[in-house]
């Protein structure tokens, strides 16, 4: 009996039984918490229908010269222009410009495997990397930009013929998907 | 049981917050120092397993109407998406569809404890009625909830369902066709039915504050049924012994839930449901889930007309009577002894009650015909009487035992009885 009762009071500052059965609990509460909680967040992150179009291909010879498409990727516009080759000069003559957001022209079109692009067509995603408007590329009505590529109507951001910030509230040039060319001109996205 | 508050204030915040807005305070008085009877037995740990299907169905339910789309063209396959593309939507969708069951069982035996212990005489006609309120919107949810995934079960349980408002006389029609918004149940009622899916639930956790309000006024009824005199002898906090033992319990009613939601979740629903509703075909045989049979049971007993009110109306008095009747029960009781443990002529009446709404869950599985419309019949027939004549009868010509004169007394005599088994068990200590 009165082992019992010493092993339950413990000793003055001895961790007891007692003490050991509410650690315990306690661990399986906060680890029985934890496991509950994940599906419970994991489930607002993208469904496998979702993710099973994370990737895409196009056939970039379907874009004429000077002009440019947009094809949807993971829910968002992609802008697939096919520059001109005064664009191309125009790009590399700027790659010494004074830039917020350094890149030469052929980083603009190099492949995700770190494979040389080809420099004709700029895959990029069209959302404007200050809040995410769309910008009005040269050729479209309302281009009102000063560098010969694209102008963010919502706050006035310049891109230039390489899709590159030069003027404008907007921190980054606009975003480079992850893509490589398959074969020809089929481009894999995503 | 509101008495003077013992909550004292601890660090000058505490005090600051006090004089402002006494949370702290009450949460202290109803959720911590809140005097509970010393002798609650198992069954009344039913009320806090109950507030955690709550929680369950209302987390699970929001995120289900993340991914659900509530449209005819959509809400097959939307459901069918949740279980196969949703990260652990299959989880969530089970512990929903399961925890609707769940919070049933739990609600069924809270119900039978109340009318075992005479929790719903005075000073607790508010609490029970209270109660009463909350189990017809469960029921009225859980129904709008099994027509969202709209399989065959979905389309034409709303359909049989909806009907039965159309058996109100006169108005009836009209008030069918504004439930359902249109002609038949439709695009237009499977949105509303999805609006008022999300809305109740939580209409019921604030009736659920008022429950647990008028619980808390007069305190908690205990298996004697003898009211409490002494608090200090004959309460405890309900902080750590009830939260503990309550949390004990609702570790066991999970595992049981869970063995459901991993190893049949499918158990306690119907094939037919994952069947896409097709309003031109209707299944064989229509049956609600199985936590609304034994209404379901009483609707389709009422065979024949009763003087002016036919059959198809009558069932429908009989079943939202089987309810309602509830209300009334705190003044139906004609005794003044609480628990059915000194009762033992109510008690056996007690249990027949148990046993023929049992059986009534039976009769709703089975289809209408012989021998089935008959024990129907008799066992709707009892159901009414229990509250109707047994209860009221009861109370004047049964002879009662003698409960004890306190809690203290009973708590007393029980461990005199256990020191005695012992003591004859093993003489030598």
């Amino acid at each position: 009996m009165s082992a019992t009762n010493h092993e339950v009071a413990g000793e003055a500052g001895e961790p007891t039984r007692r003490d050991m059965i509410h650690v315990a609990t306690g661990a399986v509460a906060a680890g029985g918490a934890a496991m509950l909680a994940w599906p419970l967040i994991n489930q607002m992150n993208p469904a496998a229908d979702t993710r099973a179009l994370a990737s895409i291909e196009f056939d970039v010879a379907k874009v004429a010269e000077g002009s440019q498409t947009k094809v949807m990727w993971r829910g968002k516009p992609l802008i697939i222009r096919h520059r001109t080759a005064e664009e191309i000069a125009q790009g590399k003559k700027d790659d010494g410009a004074d830039l917020k957001d350094p890149q030469t022209d052929e980083q603009r079109t190099m492949q995700s495997n770190e494979q040389p692009g080809k420099p004709e067509y700029l895959i990029m995603e069209a959302n404007c990397t200050h809040l995410g408007c769309i910008p009005v590329g040269v050729a479209e009505p309302g281009y009102i930009g000063e560098y010969g590529g694209w102008f963010c109507p919502c706050h006035g951001s310049h891109y230039d013929t390489a899709g590159r910030i030069r003027k404008g509230p907007a921190p980054k040039n606009l975003y480079i998907p992850p893509y490589v060319y398959t074969g020809g001109t089929v481009v894999k996205i995503g | 049981m509101s008495g003077p508050s013992s909550y004292v204030p601890k660090s000058d915040l505490e005090k600051w917050l006090d004089t402002r807005l006494p949370i702290v305070r009450f949460m202290n008085d109803t959720m911590v120092d809140f005097p509970t009877p010393k002798n609650l037995n198992y069954w009344y740990t039913f009320g806090g397993i109950l507030a955690v299907c709550l929680a369950s169905q209302i987390i699970t339910g929001i995120i289900l109407a993340m991914h659900y789309v509530p449209h005819v063209d959509m809400a097959f396959n939307s459901v069918e998406r949740i279980m196969r593309d949703v990260n652990y939507g299959w989880l969530i969708r089970f512990m929903h569809s399961n925890g609707a069951s769940m919070f049933f069982l739990a609600v069924y035996i809270h119900i039978f404890r109340g009318l075992y212990y005479g929790s719903y005489k005075a000073p607790r006609e508010i609490l029970w009625g209270l109660g009463v309120i909350i189990f017809l919107l469960m029921i009225i949810t859980a129904f709008m909830g099994y027509v969202l995934p709209w399989g065959q079960m979905s389309l034409w349980g709303a359909t049989v369902i909806t009907n039965i408002v159309g058996a109100v006389p006169f108005v009836g029609d009209s008030i069918k066709t504004w439930l359902l918004g249109g002609f038949a149940v439709d695009n237009a009622t499977l949105n509303r039915f999805f609006s008022l899916h999300y809305l109740l639930p939580f209409v019921i956790a604030g009736v659920v504050v008022l429950h647990i309000w008028a619980l808390h006024v007069p305190g908690n009824n205990n298996p004697t049924g003898v009211e409490v005199q002494d608090v200090k002898k004959e309460t405890l906090p309900f902080h750590p012994y009830y939260t503990v033992k309550d949390a004990f319990a609702i570790c066991v009613f999970l595992l049981i839930f869970a063995g459901f939601v991993f190893f049949g979740p499918n158990t306690l629903g119907h094939p037919d449901n994952y069947i896409p509703a097709n309003n031109q075909v209707t299944p064989a045989h229509i049956v609600p889930e199985w936590y609304l049979l034994p209404f379901y049971a009483i609707l389709r007993a009422i065979t024949f007309d009763v003087l002016i009110i036919d059959a198809k109306f009558g069932g429908v008095i009989a079943m939202g009577g089987a309810i309602l009747i509830l209300f009334a029960l705190p003044w139906l009781d004609s005794s003044k002894i609480k628990s059915m443990r000194y009762r033992p002529v109510a008690r056996m009446w007690w249990f027949a009650f148990v046993l023929n709404f049992l059986m009534l869950a039976v009769c709703g599985a089975m289809p209408a015909e012989p021998p089935w419309t008959a024990i129907s019949l008799i066992c709707t027939i009892y159901y009414f009487a229990y509250f109707l004549v047994v209860l009221p009868v009861l109370g004047v010509i049964e002879k009662p035992q003698t409960p004890p004169a306190s809690i203290a007394d009973s708590i007393l005599q029980s461990h005199k009885k256990s020191a005695g088994v012992s003591a004859a068990a093993v003489p030598a200590e």
